[in-house]
């Protein structure tokens, strides 16, 4: 009998090995283990022996039945790890064909330049503010103490609409009138800025557009000064382009603001750059917007916002902005 | 030319004021080896006629330059701010920039001899129109003799880019480039009744100026009249021919006057005349300077003629020198500074801003060749300015206010991160159009006009976005730029139905999708809603001028039209050479963002298992999907939460002219689990009512 089962043994060893699926060792598990089974006839006669070689013969039963289960699970766990390896293997991608470039879209580099500025603005401490584009006349140049015929509204070459009386109607040449347009109606304390679009009568070069963006701000509280004003630009100077750049006033003139100044910032390589006006707001403007001068004051500043845009990107010509070609889009 | 001229004689290398280099090279067969220069040539003169003659005195073969003693010489370029004319003489900037090197600063007192018969008898001075004219004065010279100037005056008009003409003219300049007065010299012997009269033009009065044209004036023009009123010069701006000095003057009548800056603008800019002295006349001449530049005009002409002692001189309304009250601590608070009153005089005094104690403030009067300042926040300026803008301590002023993008503007930046997350790039094409741009468009040609544009491609205010993205698909195509999804945020412009002070502006967005079919389209405007947080929204059917006729929808929210998606008329892509389908969206931000959006409350979701129902019914072409959705909705009631339209199908089992459409439902109550036979009612109720309403029939 014990020749009998190694017999078995062996040969279900070799059948086992040489299974090749998993439905071939599920039918081995059935007739090796199962009620038909070798091992389970020899159990059943188990009962016609004796008491001692019962207990060898049925020590032995079960150790060839432990080995048959251990070899079977052995087989199996092969088996199974073959298949997922044969699955995975036929599931194989080359992913280099896949990558069609799908692109997020790109935002242009006037809107990418327009929200860093709100962004630089807004952490110190400022709202942003909008207006209309097509402006009338007391917005863009009457509260802003240019009075009518004035020679400063020539520093302003101003395109016209047909809207309302003759030249009463005009594409803001200035995000200026936004100013007013604040003043107006939220009142001081006041810490904006205002972003826009604006116009001017230019033929279209690499420097001029006859539309184009501006940034300005405006602060006015009861006792801001020109320290402020000048403190303000070298914040942002800092912020915007680094902290080794400088900045300076200089002189000069506006109708709306008085001191006024043209700001410069200075790069690492020592050399200016005008960037925008500035100044203290006039007297008149604070009137002409309901306030009391001797009340409240504050400072205004604007600078063009497409050249910074060119600035950072190293674009040499201010029409490639507006030419929308996406060779230019694609690549911000 | 005779023999015995020195001639100027450029060699071979010299490079001409042209830019032309001179070579060794044949002229009618004969070798040249350099180029005799007329005046022009070498930049100096005007006059073509010929071979430039230098005077005696001089050494052949001498450097021309070093000949006429001109001397490499810094010529400062500056840019001087309109409210500044005392800055435009170098008697102006030499006195700023004295004050802020702290140096003295003094102006020459020329002292010409003076004979013959007093001026005042022999010319008389009206001035007729007291706001036109502020100060009329003129003085004599007799015995003139018309000629060159000498060549150092001549070398720094030319320095100046002045053009020299003759001494009369060069001094006249050069006094104006000195001290900042404009004059004007007549031929006293051909001024009518020997006196002039300054005052406005009769409308249509015409007078022939200098440079011979006839000009008609209106009564916004000043004139000077003669005593006989006929007008010999356009105020401040050209004389006129008749009483121009020649070669035959013998005796001159010298004018210089202040005129009213606005009128002086007005006129130089109706007749397109601008000169040096009308700039310094619209910005507002010094009226006091008068004698000092009488005085050296008559230095610089010296012996050639003499001057009459006398002037004949009067005034009309001149601006107000009243002193400026300058109150310290204003001086202060504005500045940010702590200047004691000490050093604001101390600042102004060299400017010429004359100060007086005023209690603890000053009074300030403001010299006369400072018309910019007449307030004490001018005054203010000025200490700031020479104090120096440097030198005043940066602060940064602490806003006790909450720095912060409103709704709209966050909402705008939402819009742009949906377009761009679907990989739409953003355009910014010029919001003109050219006239046809709209029509071309299928659109209303309700743009509004400019009124001035430079060109006719840039005169009409956009009232769409539609031309504009079509124009920028058409030029990316004709670079072979195809298949291209766009989008743009920008203002279009709308005559309002309603009278208001302003035209009708709003913010759009616009996306156009290059070979792309109305589905795309579609797509963009669900992620839009639900980046906005807007998803009971409609899409319904309808025809819109410039989009395909049977693949628009108008969007609604709440009943109200948001704006249109589908796709652009395909002719109206051709007219504007786009040879592609075009896929698109637009939305009024304006009104979307002002409905109710964004921001929804936590909705609680149920812990009981749901069941789902999946129904396919055939339904008639001209039912849409939406209409069955909403019967689907509202038969299914509140058990309903989730409902998807996954299938379409159109052709064989199903008839033709209608299509089946497949919806997933899922229900889940918050409370138990439901029932099928729960499930089984609300199938069944659903069923009916598409059925029922519909015509439509459920596929098996």
């Amino acid at each position: 009998m014990d020749h009998d089962l190694d017999a078995h043994l062996a040969d279900a060893a070799a059948a086992i090995v040489a299974a090749v699926d998993l439905d071939e060792v599920r039918a081995l598990d059935a007739e090796l283990l199962g009620r038909r089974s070798v091992i389970s006839t020899a159990k059943k006669r188990l009962g016609g022996l004796e008491a001692d070689e019962r207990r060898d013969a049925g020590r032995r039963l079960n150790e060839v039945r432990a080995e048959l289960e251990r070899l079977l699970d052995g087989r199996r766990t092969e088996l199974e790890s073959d298949e997922r390896v044969h699955r995975l293997e036929s599931e194989r991608l080359d992913l280099t064909e896949l990558d069609r470039g799908r692109r997020l879209g790109h935002r242009h580099v006037v809107t990418r330049t327009w929200e860093h500025l709100e962004d630089l603005f807004v952490g110190m401490g400022y709202t942003v503010v909008e207006g209309p584009e097509i402006e009338d006349e007391w917005h863009n140049f009457g509260a802003l103490n240019f009075p009518l015929g004035h020679p400063a509204r020539d520093m302003y070459d101003t395109l016209y609409v047909d809207y309302g009386e003759s030249m009463s109607t005009l594409l803001r040449t200035h995000t200026s009138p936004v100013q007013i347009r604040v003043m107006e109606t939220t009142g001081p304390p006041i810490y904006s800025v205002m972003p826009g679009r604006v116009f001017r009568s230019d033929t279209a070069d690499a420097t001029h557009m006859p539309v184009f963006h501006q940034i300005e701000g405006l602060v006015v509280d009861r006792d801001t000064t020109f320290g402020d004003l000048a403190g303000t630009i070298q914040a942002f100077t800092a912020a915007y382009f680094g902290a080794d750049f400088e900045s300076r006033l200089r002189p000069s003139y506006f109708p709306f603001t008085e001191p006024s100044a043209e700001f410069d910032i200075r790069r690492p390589d020592g050399s200016w750059l005008e960037l925008g006006g500035c100044g203290m707001v006039h007297p008149e403007v604070l009137r002409a917007c309901g306030l009391d001068p001797e009340e409240w004051q504050g400072f205004a500043f604007g600078f063009g916002l497409d050249r910074l845009a060119l600035m950072r990107h190293g674009i040499d010509d201010l029409r490639e902005l507006f030419r929308n070609d996406h060779r230019f889009l694609s690549q911000f | 030319m005779s023999v015995g001229d020195l001639v100027p004689l450029a060699t071979i290398g010299a490079v001409m004021a042209g830019g032309m280099e001179i070579s060794r090279r044949q002229l009618r067969g004969e070798w040249s080896n350099g180029m005799l220069c007329s005046g022009p040539e070498v930049n100096l003169g005007d006059d073509h006629d010929g071979i430039l003659i230098l005077g005696s005195g001089h050494e052949p073969g001498v450097p021309l330059a070093e000949a006429l003693g001109i001397r490499a010489d810094v010529v400062y370029d500056l840019e001087v701010n309109p409210n500044r004319p005392d800055a435009m003489s170098v008697a102006g900037v030499a006195r700023d920039l004295a004050a802020r090197q702290g140096v003295p600063f003094t102006l020459p007192d020329p002292a010409p001899v003076e004979s013959g018969e007093d001026a005042s008898g022999r010319v008389s001075v009206e001035i007729v129109d007291a706001d036109l004219c502020g100060r009329f004065a003129v003085r004599v010279l007799d015995g003139i003799i018309v000629g060159d100037s000498p060549q150092w005056l001549t070398n720094r008009l030319v320095a100046m880019g002045m053009r020299p003409v003759n001494n009369v003219v060069d001094v006249s300049n050069y006094v104006m480039l000195e001290l900042g007065q404009p004059s004007h010299t007549f031929d006293l012997d051909r001024v009518g009744g020997s006196g002039f009269r300054a005052r406005w033009a009769v409308d249509g009065e015409t007078i022939e100026t200098l440079d011979g044209v006839s000009r008609t004036l209106v009564d916004a023009d000043g004139v000077v009249a003669d005593a006989e009123d006929v007008a010999v010069g356009i105020a401040g701006v050209m004389g006129g021919a008749a009483t121009e000095i020649d070669g035959t003057t013998v005796t001159v009548a010298l004018e210089m006057a202040w005129w009213d800056p606005m009128s002086i603008a007005r006129t130089s800019r109706r007749l397109g005349l601008r000169s040096e002295a009308s700039a310094r006349f619209e910005k507002g001449a010094d009226p006091e300077v008068v004698e000092l530049a009488m005085r050296r005009f008559a230095e610089l002409i010296g012996s050639e003629a003499a001057l009459a002692p006398g002037m004949a001189d009067q005034r009309g309304d001149l601006p107000s020198r009243e002193p400026v009250r300058v109150r310290v601590a204003r001086v202060n608070r504005i500045l940010g500074t702590d200047l004691g009153r000490d050093r604001i005089v101390e600042v102004l005094e060299p400017i010429g801003f004359a100060t007086s104690k005023a209690g603890d403030d000053l009074d300030v009067v403001v010299p006369s060749f400072r018309p910019d300042s007449a307030t004490e926040i001018d005054v203010i300026e000025e200490v700031a300015r020479v104090h120096g803008y440097g030198r005043i301590a940066r602060t940064v002023p602490r806003s006790g206010l909450t720095g912060a993008l409103n709704g709209r503007q966050v909402d705008r930046r939402r819009v742009r991160s949906a377009m761009l997350g679907l990989g739409l790039d953003e355009v910014m094409p010029l919001p003109f159009l050219a006239p046809g741009d709209l029509e071309r468009a299928g659109l209303a040609a309700d743009g509004i006009a400019v009124t001035n544009p430079l060109v006719a491609e840039e005169s009409v205010m956009r009232s769409s976005l539609l031309p504009g993205l079509l124009k920028t698909l058409a030029y990316n195509g004709s670079h072979r730029l195809y298949g291209l999804s766009l989008f743009e945020v920008g203002h279009v412009y709308r005559r309002p139905t309603e009278p208001r002070p302003l035209p009708d502006e709003r913010e759009y967005l616009a996306v156009a999708l290059a070979g792309r079919e109305a589905r795309a389209a579609v797509e963009v405007w669900s992620v839009l809603a639900d980046a906005l947080a807007t998803r009971d929204y409609t899409l319904v059917a309808e025809a819109v001028p410039g989009l395909h006729a049977t693949r628009t929808a108008r969007i609604e929210l709440a009943s109200t039209p948001v704006g249109h998606v589908g796709e652009v008329d395909p002719s109206v892509s051709e007219a504007f050479e786009v040879g592609e389908r075009v896929a698109w969206l637009e939305v009024d931000l304006d009104v979307l963002l002002g409905l109710s959006h964004g921001d929804l409350p936590f909705r609680p979701f149920s812990r009981y298992p749901s069941s789902d129902i999946d129904l396919a019914f055939e339904v008639d072409e001209e039912t849409p999907a939406a209409v069955v959705e909403s019967l689907l909705r509202s038969a299914a009631g509140d058990l309903l939460v989730d409902l998807g339209l996954f299938d379409v199908f159109r052709g064989e089992p199903v008839a033709e002219g209608r299509r089946s459409l497949a919806f997933a439902m899922r229900l889940q109550a918050d409370d138990r689990t439901l029932t099928d036979a729960e499930v089984a009612t609300v199938r069944q109720r659903c069923i009916d009512a598409v059925e029922g309403d519909l015509g439509a029939t459920l596929r098996g």
